[in-house]
């Protein structure tokens, strides 16, 4: 305990950098994972079959193996060797994530009331319109609670990171475990740090979910 | 593909040849990025016989197949501690005693919320000191059956209340329609989520990569610093993976199909591929 007292800013670089990994993962999939649910649902035959195997290649592929691909395998074939630790761990796990968020931004748009999507192209919207301005901006309200779930996952798969030299919260818990009885009070406060993360996302999601409730 | 086609006019002859155009351009962009992967691929000599005669050799194989038994045996074995931790947490959680209720609850979301890993590193070196394949196998227990208790407390919930009531009014008591009415068909409910989780569990076997436990990942790294084949193990262990849950997925399909029928999965919040059986996010 007392190790984590006096250095306590190095327990706060860890979570600085977990927020940070979150954060930035979590916008990139949202956007990466919102493209493949359009392109899943889109009219181009040859889109669909891109974004169904993506997604079904990433969906069982487990998390470790594709940062073995980022962190291992393309610094092997010259890649990346330059790039930051930070920017491979978000591509990591923004490659990832994508895939399911793309499944919750789909079932969330076969949610959306039938009416609404026929409504919208009996006044001439494209597809592009239709989506744009009707079904997503509807979809995202009913795809909030999977989402929450989906971010929450992601953030708790941040710590893999640690695997693979980031020194996020996982990786300092393993730097002050001295296999000592203290490891227990360690191992708390370092859950206590990610469960502070996952309540702010759910309370996020139920604050969204009540605004959007009554907007509708 | 009902959807997709209330998302935009059924299209005319026109539309239909731009969208031919469309799929024929990304179809010509999309073989093209292929190519040039796999002449770049060989260009850097990573398709040299070399760097993939260990998926090969006899020996070798044997080691993987090696790896990936024990991999299975892990999962197998968490996700069975699983579900009996599931069933004494979710029925916990629905008890009518507070204290009974309130610990349940706080097991289930305080394991629900830590990262698998951390806890499995918790486990590896902590003063429970357990060797590196018990600490994989009982971090996955304790998480899956967090998970699962959440389970187990929807299928009971959606099991309908006049069964319920009818067990009461035979004169039965609150264990016994628990145990002989409530559980036999929630766990036909919830054999489905079940399977999926049990895909969860698989992947997630994946983390003995760092505490150097058996399995397909830990086979992967010493196949690799041997041969310095990364990106070629990579691919084996990703296929290998994909195989085995692809196999599951139909697995949980034809069990949905066959047990539930076409009511929808009861856990929504975990899988976030609703409305079908398939591989949740850890």
């Amino acid at each position: 305990m007392d190790d984590l007292l006096d250095q306590y800013d190095l327990v706060l670089q860890a979570f600085w950098l977990t927020i940070q990994l979150s954060v930035l993962s979590g916008l990139c999939s949202l956007v990466l994972g919102t493209l493949l649910a359009a392109m899943r649902v889109g009219p181009v035959s040859v889109l669909r079959g891109v974004g169904t195997t993506y997604v079904t290649l990433v969906r069982n592929t487990p998390l470790l193996i594709i940062f073995v691909f980022i962190f291992v395998a393309a610094p092997n074939l010259g890649w990346f060797t330059d790039t930051a630790f930070l920017t491979l761990g978000v591509v990591t796990v923004s490659l990832y994530t994508s895939a399911f968020v793309c499944e919750a931004v789909r079932s969330g748009v076969n949610a959306v009331p039938l009416g609404q999507a026929e409504a919208a192209r009996a006044i001439g919207l494209t597809f592009a319109q239709t989506m744009g301005s009707v079904v997503l901006p509807q979809a995202f309200r009913a795809v909030v609670p999977p989402l929450a779930s989906v971010l929450i996952a992601m953030t708790k798969n941040t710590s893999i990171a640690a695997v693979f030299g980031l020194m996020e919260l996982t990786g300092r818990m393993r730097y002050f475990s001295n296999n000592s009885a203290d490891d227990t009070v360690i191992f708390l406060v370092f859950a206590a740090l990610y469960i502070v993360l996952v309540e702010l996302i759910s309370a996020g999601a139920i604050v969204l979910e009540r605004r959007w409730r009554a907007a509708r | 593909m009902n959807t997709s086609t209330v998302l935009f006019d059924t299209p005319g002859p026109r539309t239909r040849a731009r969208h031919r155009l469309y799929a024929l351009v990304s179809g010509v962009v999309l073989i093209g990025l292929l190519a040039w992967l796999v002449w770049y691929l060989y260009d850097q000599g990573e398709l040299e016989y070399d760097l993939w005669e260990p998926f090969l050799t006899p020996a070798y194989l044997e080691v993987l197949w090696q790896g990936l038994l024990d991999t299975l045996a892990m999962a197998v074995l968490a996700i069975l501690l699983a579900v009996v931790m599931g069933f004494v947490l979710g029925v916990g959680k629905l008890s009518d005693h507070r204290l009974v209720r309130w610990p349940s609850w706080l097991i289930v979301e305080f394991f629900r919320a830590v990262p698998l890993l951390l806890l499995i590193i918790f486990l590896f070196l902590g003063p429970a000191g357990l060797t590196s394949y018990w600490s994989v196998v009982v971090g996955l227990t304790l998480y899956n059956g967090a998970v699962l208790a959440e389970i187990t407390r929807a299928g009971v919930l959606a099991v309908p209340k006049g069964q319920v009531e009818a067990a009461y009014a035979l004169g039965m008591r609150k264990t016994q329609v628990m145990v002989s009415i409530q559980l036999p068909q929630a766990v036909k409910i919830m054999i489905p989520a079940i399977i999926s989780q049990c895909i969860v569990a698989l992947k997630d076997t994946s983390l003995g990569y760092y505490v150097l436990a058996p399995g397909l990942t830990t086979v992967g790294r010493q196949i690799w610093t041997e041969f310095g084949n990364q990106l070629q193990t990579a691919l084996v262990l990703a296929a290998t993976y994909i195989v085995c849950n692809l196999i599951l997925t139909a697995l949980a399909t034809w069990a949905q199909r066959r047990l539930v029928g076409e009511r929808k999965p009861i856990v929504h919040t975990i899988d976030p591929g609703m409305g079908q059986a398939g591989p949740g996010l850890s």
